[in-house]
């Protein structure tokens, strides 16, 4: 067994505390090259993961940077340092603690880069803009560990399979780099590993007690949950009930703007004025900043908040969770539960708020799912090319570099050790010159080839290659600020898109007021202060998750039960109606619902097989109503259902999903629609292809939007094999497309389709009304809709 | 209301329909003259057999590769030469004028071998017009005439609209407008003037309810969507 320094074990026991198992075992095993900790919320997995270097660094020799800390959240980063700096101030350790994100002055990151401290704390962007400057060598030179903090989080995104190509550099920069990973519990530990590997070195995983079972119910209200809608609004009353009786509660939502309206009311209905907080991704960094210093301090009592703080930054006295809106996905709610008792040893305490009557089913699916210990997640698929071509990229900018070298090294990565290298050089072949059919480039490459090395043809383009690093492609934003002499104090930001659907006199709702906009200077929506009370509510692009396949099962099994005694009486009541008035889906039968609503047709499909697949049969039916004339007009896809209208009914569903006649021509048309136009458009601005920024000037993302589309028109006419175009259907088909879940459905349902036509709107599909995401369909009923609208408006203006 | 453009010409009286024929664009008259915005954004004056096409920006694509940029898929120029052909072709214009801005910089006049041949085709047998325009402010190495900008009977054509400019057709803005779903773009078209939406493949927009655009058009003016649909309707007022 590995000793601590003395000073360590003073310092613990002088807390009082013990050196956990896990802990123990990371330090005995500190030596491995690549090593996984697996550790329930709270476990505490930082100190574990920091321990090896802080005694590594005890003794003050260590030149240079010795550690790199790399976390998903620019609050997790400062938050850590913070925390480490306690103990390194206790124990009087020479070691130099610093974090380098978005958000660090140029000074202080010029100065990091000239004289790194021991301990850097970063996000996967801020790495690889500093891989990308000329001196990475020398920034790096020494280090010994690299942590990756929340690697689950991140091994389900491209920000993962960028910063897994980052340490496959660091790696050759620093060939005795020992990489950590922490992991919150997962049901796959082994793909992590896999994931964070040297290639073809293995990666030893370490399992820390998971801990007592979570103490998890549904919240009992008075009042019972909306026929539809989201929000959880009708439950205040017994949130705040709870918030009472608790010291500090987390109210998660699974959007941003749900988190907003939800505070909004909550504020409106707080009348003993508890301090209660919002925090989520939209709000200024000053805005959320005052959240997380007030939590420290324990000043609030409960935080409404969103995903940003689904990871692990420690908030103290935590001693309930609440879910309002269904969980969606059994592990990220184990996750979530976990913030509450961020003690170790402690059960958790969590609430789930179904915000409507299927809700209600989903959370019960969710609490067996819980009880049963059965995680759920979706395998993904190798490492992305558009994020291969921005490493391609970066590589340019720090140094000249050998293709075979580069391919090595690239190979190394977990997501990547299964790329070919016709693939590589596909990338590279797209990086140096647009990788056309037509070589219309060659005089003005990108890359070029120098006596065997590849660089960039012109040295200045590093810049714009340096602003564009990462691979967050959010909808663009704009930011918030109130109008006044004062310069306007800063507020969040919202969507692009929604700013434009302002006109001045309209009220929304941002960090809990309401404002009003007055204009918009300088990619800037000025407001002022509103005191009414209704306000037109911002759009923001929360994360939609989708309903893991487990859960889905759950819900399909229950369906199927004869009665509902574990279920709220008002929800067991809504399925019996659902079950008189039509019938409930089941797994082995699917159910479609024609009625009308609104003045149009609609369709309702409950396929249940989530919901980009969902929403890929919403782009596959619409498109065989447009052949057969049936005019449809737009849908919603949600995890159990798509919702399609138009100005047609339609009569027999079965004709529409034929599996052969769906099959047929996906490849051809589904290249022509919105879900393939915006994959293309991430793809693009990761690839490089587009540039989101520009030395000196910000393009609008509409005006991004706009070209992306008109690119992807144009290659897809004149050089249909181009490699953005395979990557993208490569994506949609895996992801957004999913398609592999739509011929799965078909195949089990066979023939068993039930097409009922009714009167009107179904208890089941009410909710879809009220989705956002709603997809138009380019068709004939547009052209259509717009004649009609310009008739209207000529005869309004009295022109025709 | 002398100065209103022959709006009821294009709409026979009691149909109530305003989706125009695809081959025939929206009719108005203008200082008498009687033109045609077509669905492509080409404007057909038919009684001078001369079509007009603004905002070409031919080159756009390798220009920014030349100062550096990214590399953009070089296929625009086959696109807007694809759709310039199939116009001409369509009306049999005599007299083709390209209001400015008709390369994205005079280097980009440099169209490769496969380009400049197409476009001497169809040049051939027709007077070919390149107004200036501020993209590029000087004769480029092609055949054609080169013109600051071109009076024609009632009409005046430039690249930049000027206040106070009567019976103008111009270009310049790349007016877009959103009707029922993404903006597609529009002709503008008041007593005084027609602004053309830009031709050109890889352009961007300007929102035409906004100033400049929306201070620019007199009262009445009208925005004519280009796309599958092109449909006239009040630039101003309630949407």
């Amino acid at each position: 067994m590995r000793a601590l320094p003395p000073a360590f074990d003073d310092w613990f026991s002088r807390r009082g505390w013990q050196v956990h198992p896990h802990q123990q075992a990371m330090l005995d095993r500190a030596g491995a090259p690549a090593l996984l900790l697996v550790a329930p919320t709270g476990g505490g997995k930082t100190l574990a993961g920091f321990l090896p270097s802080l005694a590594e660094l005890a003794d003050g020799a260590h030149r240079g940077l010795h550690t790199l800390y790399i976390s998903p959240l620019k609050a997790l980063a400062a938050d850590i340092r913070r925390n480490l700096t306690t103990p390194v101030t206790e124990m009087d350790l020479p070691i130099r603690i610093e974090d380098r994100t978005g958000d660090t002055s140029h000074t202080k990151r010029q100065r990091q880069r000239a004289d790194p401290p021991h301990i850097l704390l970063t996000t996967p962007e801020s790495l690889a803009l500093l891989l990308s400057y000329e001196d990475a060598p020398r920034i790096f030179a020494g280090l010994s560990r690299v942590i990756v903090d929340e690697i689950h989080a991140l091994s389900e995104s491209k920000r993962g399979d960028q910063l897994m190509l980052c340490l496959s550099r660091l790696s050759r920069l620093c060939p005795n780099l020992r990489r950590v990973g922490l992991s919150a519990t997962v049901e796959d530990p082994a793909a992590i590993a896999r994931f964070l590997a040297r290639h073809p070195d293995p990666c030893e995983v370490l399992h820390a007690d998971p801990g007592p079972d979570p103490d998890i119910a549904m919240l009992q209200t008075d009042e019972p949950p909306p026929w539809a809608g989201g929000g959880g609004r009708y439950a205040i009353p017994a949130i705040l009930e709870e918030v009472r009786r608790h010291r500090t509660t987390l109210i998660f939502h699974n959007t941003r703007a749900q988190a907003e309206i939800f505070f909004h009311h909550l504020w409106l209905a707080n009348e003993d004025g508890l301090p209660i907080g919002i925090h989520h991704g939209s709000l200024s960094r000053e805005a959320r900043e005052r959240v997380e210093a007030a939590m420290v301090q324990g000043a609030l009592r409960a935080v409404v908040c969103t995903g940003s703080l689904d990871l692990g930054i420690d908030w103290g006295d935590v001693d309930l969770v609440i879910q309002v809106g269904a969980p969606k996905n059994v592990k990220r709610l184990v996750q979530r539960i976990g913030r509450a008792n961020h003690r170790y040893n402690a059960p958790s305490k969590a609430l789930l708020v179904p915000a409507n009557r299927f809700e209600v089913v989903e959370c019960q699916a969710a609490l067996r799912a819980v009880r049963d210990h059965d995680l759920d997640g979706e395998p993904r698929g190798p490492g992305p090319r558009d994020v291969l071509c921005q490493h391609i990229l970066i590589a340019a900018c720090a140094a000249p570099f050998d293709a075979d070298d580069l391919f090595a090294e690239v190979t190394s990565a977990g997501p990547y050790s299964g790329l070919a290298r016709p693939d590589f050089d596909a990338c590279l072949e797209f990086c140096a010159t647009g990788g056309y059919a037509l070589r219309a480039y060659d005089r003005w490459q990108r890359l070029m080839r120098r006596g065997g090395l590849w660089s960039l043809r012109d040295p200045r383009s590093a810049r714009a290659i340096r602003m564009n690093i990462g691979t967050i492609t959010d909808a663009e934003l704009l930011k918030v600020r109130l109008r006044n002499r004062l310069g306007g104090q800063p507020l969040g930001e919202v969507e692009e898109g929604f700013a434009a659907s302002l006109t001045p006199g309209d009220t929304f709702l941002i960090g809990g007021q309401i404002v009003r906009y007055e204009g918009l200077r300088d990619l800037t929506v000025e407001v002022s202060r509103d005191p009414g009370r209704d306000p037109k509510v911002a759009v923001f692009s929360g994360t939609k998750f989708s309903t893991s396949t487990r859960l889905t099962e759950r819900i399909l099994a229950m369906f199927g039960e004869a009665t509902w005694p574990d279920l709220p009486g008002h929800t067991a009541d809504w399925l019996a109606l659902q079950r008189q008035v039509s019938r409930l889906p089941g797994a082995d039968r699917l159910l479609i619902e024609s009625f009308p609503a609104d003045g149009r047709e609609h369709l309702c499909i409950y396929g249940f097989a989530g919901r980009n697949a969902q929403q890929t049969l919403g782009l596959l039916v619409t498109r065989r109503m447009e052949d057969l004339g049936l005019h449809p007009l737009g849908f919603v896809a949600t995890d159990y259902a798509t919702l399609i209208w138009g100005l047609d009914p339609v009569p027999d569903a079965r004709t529409l999903l034929d599996p052969a006649a769906l099959a047929e021509g996906l490849d051809t048309w589904l290249q022509g629609n919105a879900v393939m136009k915006r994959t293309f458009r991430n793809i693009a601005q990761i690839a490089g292809l587009i540039e989101r920024n520009h030395p000196g000037q910000r393009k609008s993302g509409r005006q991004a939007t706009f070209s992306t589309d008109i690119l992807y028109d144009t290659l897809r006419r004149h050089d249909p094999g181009h490699l953005l175009l395979a990557v993208t259907r490569e994506e949609a088909m895996r992801g957004l497309v999913d398609f592999a879940r739509i011929a799965a459905m078909l195949d089990r349902v066979g023939d068993r389709i039930d097409h009922l036509h009714l009167t009107r709107v179904t208890p089941l599909a009410a909710p879809l009304f009220l989705e956002h995401g709603k997809v138009p369909v380019e068709g004939a009923a547009r052209e259509r809709l717009i004649a009609e609208t310009a008739a209207r408006l000529m005869a309004e203006a009295g022109l025709a | 209301m002398p100065d209103r453009p022959g709006l009821r010409a294009a709409f026979p009286s009691g149909t109530g329909a305003h989706r125009i024929a695809a081959m025939n664009g929206h009719r108005f008259t203008l200082s008498g003259a009687t033109l045609s915005a077509l669905p492509s954004g080409a404007l057909w004056w038919g009684d001078r057999a001369l079509l007009a096409v603004g905002d070409l920006h031919l080159g756009r694509s390798s220009r920014i590769a030349r100062l550096g940029g990214t590399l953009l898929p070089p296929y625009e120029v086959a696109e807007t030469l694809g759709r310039l052909d199939a116009d001409i072709a369509r009306t049999g214009a005599r007299t083709v004028l390209c209001l400015g801005d008709s390369f994205d910089d005079l280097a980009s006049a440099d169209l490769g071998e496969d380009h400049r041949l197409w476009l001497t085709r169809l040049m051939a047998g027709r007077r070919w017009i390149w107004i200036e325009g501020n993209h590029d402010p000087g004769p480029v190495a092609l055949p054609g005439e080169h013109l600051r900008d071109l009076a024609l009977g009632p009409l005046t054509f430039r690249h930049i609209a000027q206040p106070g400019a009567r019976g103008e057709v111009s270009g310049h803005y790349h007016p877009k407008m959103r009707v029922a779903g993404p903006a597609r773009p529009c002709f503008l078209i008041d007593a005084s003037r027609v602004i053309l939406p830009a031709y050109g493949a890889y352009t961007g927009g300007m929102d035409a309810t906004r100033p400049p655009l929306s201070d620019l058009m007199g009262p009445g003016a009208i925005a004519c969507l280009t796309g599958p649909t092109p449909c006239a309707l009040p630039l101003k007022g309630p949407r």
